[in-house]
This record gives structure tokens, sequence and C-alpha cells, in this order.
């Protein structure tokens, strides 16, 4: 696999836009899924996700291919995530003020989706929940929490995307583990 | 983080769930977790919680996002395509910039040499800031001058190069080649015309030698 991304990235190095496409193609669902957990919001997570693979491929050249490409791709991402949701931080605290309505937006969300039998609505109401919880982390241990438990990746991975030490990661977990089971402990 | 739990529990707690405990600790913990309510509840919200962060169902990115963000890639701009050519022929920019630098020094080698100078050799008189053969006398080997003229009375046998001054036309015998450079791009040709020729000579034997 690592093989295969660095020789569509040498293709890419050399001006091949549609090697490029196929990391692209590679990494779509995974790199959506960090963004999406991180900000909680399909638009913009679409958005920073395009934004990343964006970033990566203007700066292709100062990827170090003896390095893992996900761990790079990945870090450009959480990176962009934490920005926005640095930047967004007044509107967010207005939202969580008024917590009904919020949630009423994303019920009303899934309804407009698709129609869904009953059963599956409440499974989905437990997975918005879940959803909701982790978006109220703070960014920090969000990413981590994210990380670890969306994209199951290593310790030692995570450390090197968020660059910090591997004793802040888990620090970081641990934490983040510890407000959700506050948050969730009601469910 | 918890109140009524000893931190050591709750350090082999995390531990646990980092899958870094080591197998005595396990035993300590599942032994302390049996006996301590407090902990098992804990223990159980902990596990429910991250059964229920595993849970949620993976997303997947939205239709046509290959497409989109191709779509919204920057084309490629003019002064990365140049940068990238810098980076993949090393070599041709070496030689660019060796050609600039030896030009440079030529060059400066060129205004160096404003003082008149000429080859030594043992039979040579100078009259200010002429050299000259002697008539009657033969002087033997290749003659440089700058800054300064030349006049044969006598037999000079080799080639004579000029550098701003004059070969001035007179009764004696010059057996090689005369040359006169007087600007410093000529001077600048003549250098690499020689390198080259000594590369040639070097390679190729001493066909410099042959008189005319």
């Amino acid at each position: 696999m690592d093989a295969l991304v660095n020789k569509r990235i040498k293709r890419v190095m050399k001006g091949d836009q549609d090697a490029f496409a196929e990391i692209v193609e590679l990494y779509q669902h995974q790199l959506f899924q960090i963004c999406y957990r991180m900000l909680g919001n399909r638009h913009e997570a679409e958005d920073i996700a395009q934004e990343a693979f964006t970033r990566a491929y203007v700066n292709i050249h100062t990827f170090d291919q003896s390095r893992k490409f996900s761990t790079w791709l990945y870090r450009i991402a959480t990176n962009l995530c934490i920005d926005r949701i640095r930047k967004k931080k007044p509107d967010f605290h207005l939202d969580a003020e008024v917590r009904g309505t919020e949630g009423l937006n994303m019920y009303s969300k899934i309804a407009n989706d698709e129609e869904l039998p009953e059963e599956e609505l409440m499974r989905m109401e437990v997975q918005e929940r879940v959803q909701y919880e982790i978006s109220r982390l703070p960014d920090k241990y969000r990413a981590a929490i994210v990380l670890k438990y969306l994209e199951e990746l290593p310790l030692a991975e995570i450390s090197e995307i968020l660059d910090l030490p591997l004793g802040t990661v888990k620090t970081r977990i641990h934490r983040g583990r510890e407000a959700l089971r506050k948050q969730l402990s009601n469910l | 983080m918890m109140n009524a739990c000893p931190e050591k529990v709750i350090r082999m707690m995390d531990d646990y769930l980092d899958g870094e405990i080591s197998p005595s600790e396990e035993k300590e913990l599942k032994d302390y977790v049996q006996s301590c309510s407090d902990c098992r509840k804990i223990y159980q919200e902990l596990t429910k919680t991250i059964a229920f962060v595993q849970s949620a169902s993976h997303v997947q990115a939205p239709p046509g996002f290959v497409q989109k963000t191709m779509a919204s890639l920057p084309k490629e701009p003019q002064r990365a395509g140049i940068k990238r050519f810098m980076r993949h022929h090393p070599l041709f920019i070496a030689a660019a910039l060796f050609v600039l630098l030896m030009s440079a020094a030529m060059m400066s080698s060129f205004s160096d040499d404003q003082q008149f100078s000429f080859t030594k050799q043992p039979n040579l008189v100078v009259e200010g800031e002429t050299v000259v053969v002697p008539a009657g006398e033969t002087v033997v080997g290749n003659l440089t001058i700058r800054n300064g003229d030349l006049r044969v009375d006598g037999e000079l046998e080799g080639n004579v190069t000029i550098v701003n001054g004059q070969y001035m036309a007179s009764s004696g015998v010059i057996n090689g080649e005369v040359e006169e450079i007087d600007q410093a791009f000529e001077w600048l040709w003549y250098t690499i015309k020689g390198t080259f020729r000594d590369a040639v000579s070097f390679f190729g034997g001493n066909d410099q030698s042959i008189d005319k």
C-alpha cells in the first residue's frame, strides 16, 4: 500500500494530476470521516477535507517519502479542523446556550435526509448523540479521541499526526474519555 | 479524576483501556473492580462510552467528492514548474552556475591585469612600454605582453599574444602566430579558446608546437 502510494506521489511531483486523483480516491472517506467527526457538520467537513487535499497537492514536494503519507495528510486535516473550530468558537458558544434548538435542528436534518424506519431512527439517535457529545469536547481532546476511537490509529501515529509527545496524547485521550463518560452516563 | 476511588485504580483503568497494562496489574485491577462498586460503575461506563463512540457508523465522503476536489486544485503556477525543473535537474543548475562564475572570474582577471607585463625571456629589451627583440638576437619561446607593444627587430621563435597593445610592423621575423586582443570580450573568448586548446593538446598530443 505505501509503495503504491509513493509511486503515485512521485508521479504527482512530476506534475501528473491524474495520479493525485487516485490518491484522493484512496483517502477521501477516511479524511472526510476525520473532518466530519471533528466538525460535526457534513458541509464544513467536505469543505475542510477538500482544502486538506489541496494543501497536500500544493505542498507535495515537502512530503518526506520515507514517512507514511496518511500521517502527513491527516496532520494537515486535523490542523485545518482545529483552526476552523477555534475561528467559529463565538458562534458555537451561542449554539450551546440554546441547546434545545440545536438538538431539534439535528433531528430535522436526519428526517430530511431520508425516510427511515422507526427502529433505524432510534439507533440513529444514539449515534447523533455520540457525535454531538464528541463535538462538545474541547478541540484538543476531540482530535485525540477521533483519531483513537474512530480512525483506530495506534498511539504512536496519533502523536505524530498531532505533533505531540506520546504522554500528552495519552493524557488527552484519558481526559476526553472521562469527559465523554460523564456526558454519556445518562444514555 | 474520580473522587471515591484511589488514583492508582484509575491509572490502571486507563492503562487497561489503552491496552498497555501488565498481566499482574490487570489481575489487580479486576480484583479491585470486583470489590468496589464505584470503581465498577466507572469501569462499566468507560467501556460503554468507548463502545458507543466506536459504534458510530463510518461516514463516507459525499458522491462526486474526488471530481470536486480535483476541479478545485490550483492550476500549477509557472514558478512551481521552474522550481521543479531546478529540483530535478541539479546538474543543469550546477553547469549554469559554473559558467556564470567562470566568466566572472575571467572578467575580473582581465581587469586585474591592467599593468604592463610580459613573459620574461633572456634577451628581451624594454623601451618604455614596448618590448623589443633586438636586431641580431633570437628569442625562443612563446611571448605574452599585456598593456604594451611589441617590436621585433631580430628573430622570435614562438607564438605571440598581445593584450591591449599592438604588434608594430618591423624588420624582424616571427616564427609563430601573432594574436592581438583588445577588448574584454575578446579576452574572455581567448581564455575560453585557450582552455579548450590546452585540453585538446593535453589529450591529443603536442600538435601545437609545430612552427609555421
